[in-house]
């Protein structure tokens, strides 16, 4: 018995929330297999085999993975299934999205975004936006868990593990791609970034985020933003940080013109460093900030941006 | 075309949750109840379609115990036609939800279930999915846009770095995200309605589903407190302070 793992990729490169799932299967079992499901993805599979800790890779490469579609993958890893103890995915959309449907269909209960390993059937998860712990524990013969990354640390490079390809096919015939439509960006990526600023409601307009962008080029930071943000219109909102959007946990989060919602907090509230700007004494956000900063953004931002 | 629409009554999403003092759970006594907000934006989306014609009924369905026929009233009040209440008193996981789910789904057929992404209590995002998968249809998740085309919806989807469109066949289950649409407010007048729209009850005992738990929760703590914060008085202060104190920036 043992761990399947599934990759996080995007056809191209190996995501590095993959390592940290890897971190967080060895902590159940010596076994770590880590299935990389695409389409034209073998240089994937070859990056998979370089962590530390995973004993074989499984490549699936079909035309039918290629978006990962939840019907056909969730079709795959069903027929690997029996063979596998426990099945973890990372806690982002494509987790998110086909692991629920693997977990009915072998007839057991899923355990979503765990934070932490207390032993090989116990497992703690944020509830509530992140405002709760609850400490669960599971009695079903395999454990399906989506895994908090941000709660993880990376696993190691230097391994040279096999990589066995799996012959199958799985169209479900449920579901087709039409299209896929991705922000550019040459900013790191919000989920990996070290340092992260973030905009509210307080930045008033989608022009005024260009007064994060000089600031996030010299820290080499990514950009993101509150719902208040995203709904109003200022900005994409795959740049969400929060209950409803992205969970991150850098070493540096500036917080500016943001309130500090229970929803927002729910998703930076992990970082190392909070720092937050806003003009409002009484913004919860201080509440939580290790530095805090009373001013008007228009003025503190191109201070800040001079200052470094 | 039928739509049903599961909704659940949770915790008012402006309200912070205490936790019991022996650690055993969350306290929810006496504290506002609403409907989640997914769940919310699954109704709308729901109306919405009914008022393009694209849908001649709409059925509320809530699992829990007889609170929440409060939220099902309010669904009603919304636009749905009727409700199914499903009394129950545990405290049920999603594949238990989907199962007792997949039992009206087969009775009512409705050609599209609307459900939310999460709910903002147990924060599972797995209900909707497990529905797809027990039912064999094809799901679109995190909506952000749903069109009707004959007998196909193209499905719009929040992912990690933009946005994925996908066509699923009908019936099929779509789950919402935050910007599918914004819900309306009901009309006391509506409201008055609503409360002479029909409510079927049922217990969730007679539809034969083995509801024993799968998950035994064991505890519930509060987050690691934050130290306290300083405040600094201007920004280079700031910078001094991110540069030789905290370290996070060179």
């Amino acid at each position: 018995m043992s761990v399947l793992v599934y990759a996080e990729h995007d056809n191209q490169q190996l995501k590095d929330e993959t390592l940290k799932l890897v971190a967080a299967a060895v902590q159940l079992d010596e076994q770590v297999h880590v299935l990389v499901a695409g389409s034209d993805c073998e240089v994937v599979a070859a990056s998979a085999a370089k962590i530390s800790g995973v004993s074989k890779v499984l490549l699936a490469d079909d035309i039918n993975y290629k978006h990962q579609l939840a019907e056909n993958v969730s079709t795959l890893v069903l027929e690997l299934a029996s063979d596998y103890q426990y099945i973890l995915a990372a806690a982002l959309t494509t987790g998110k999205n086909f692991l629920p449907r693997v977990a009915a269909l072998l007839d057991v209960s899923m355990i979503a975004d765990i934070s932490a390993i207390e032993s090989t059937d116990t497992f703690v998860r944020p509830i509530y936006a992140g405002n709760a712990f609850a400490t669960v524990q599971s009695i079903d013969p395999i454990k399906v868990l989506t895994v908090r990354t941000t709660a993880f640390d990376k696993a190691e490079l230097g391994n040279n593990a096999p990589v066995e390809a799996i012959q199958m096919s799985c169209d479900a015939g449920l579901s087709s791609h039409i299209e896929d439509q991705f922000t550019k960006s040459e900013r790191p990526e919000l989920g990996a970034a070290k340092i992260i600023i973030s905009g509210g409601r307080g930045m008033q307009n989608g022009e005024n985020f260009a007064l994060l962008e000089g600031i996030a080029d010299k820290l080499g930071a990514a950009i993101g933003a509150s719902r208040a943000a995203v709904d109003a219109g200022f900005v994409a909102n795959d740049m969400q940080v929060g209950q409803t959007g992205k969970i991150v946990a850098p070493d540096l989060y500036i917080a500016v013109g943001i309130s500090g919602a229970i929803q927002h907090l729910a998703g930076m509230k992990d970082s190392k460093v909070i720092v937050a700007i806003n003009k409002d004494p009484d913004a919860p956000i201080f509440q939580i900030a290790d530095y805090g900063l009373e001013a008007d953004l228009f003025s503190a931002l191109p201070e800040l941006e001079a200052a470094l | 075309m039928k739509v049903l629409v599961p909704i659940k009554r949770v915790i008012d999403y402006n309200v912070s949750v205490r936790i019991k003092p022996d650690h055993s759970d969350v306290d929810l006594t006496n504290l506002k109840m609403a409907i989640n907000p997914f769940c919310e934006i699954a109704v709308e989306e729901a109306v919405r379609l009914k008022e393009q014609a694209k849908a001649t009924e709409i059925i509320v369905v809530s699992i829990g115990n007889k609170a929440c026929q409060e939220q099902l009233r309010a669904a009603l009040a919304l636009g749905a036609d009727r409700a199914i209440h499903i009394e129950s008193d545990y405290q049920l996981e999603p594949l238990h939800v989907a199962k007792l789910l997949k039992t009206v789904v087969e009775q009512e057929s409705p050609g599209l279930v609307i459900l939310g992404k999460q709910a903002i209590d147990n924060d599972n995002n797995q209900t909707g999915q497990m529905l797809a998968a027990l039912l064999g249809y094809g799901q679109g998740t995190f909506a952000s846009k749903v069109d009707i085309v004959d007998d196909v919806v193209h499905v719009t989807r929040e992912v990690d770095g933009g946005l994925q469109t996908l066509a699923l066949p009908l019936p099929a289950i779509i789950t919402t995200d935050l910007r599918l649409n914004e819900p309306r407010y009901a009309s006391l007048p509506n409201i008055m309605k609503a409360k002479r729209k029909p409510m079927e009850v049922v217990t969730a005992e007679s539809f034969g589903v083995d509801l024993a738990p799968r998950v035994k929760l064991l505890k519930v703590t509060p987050p690691a407190k934050r130290q306290a914060g300083i405040m600094v008085e201007n920004v280079a202060q700031l910078v001094e302070k991110l540069k030789t104190e905290a370290k996070v920036i060179a």
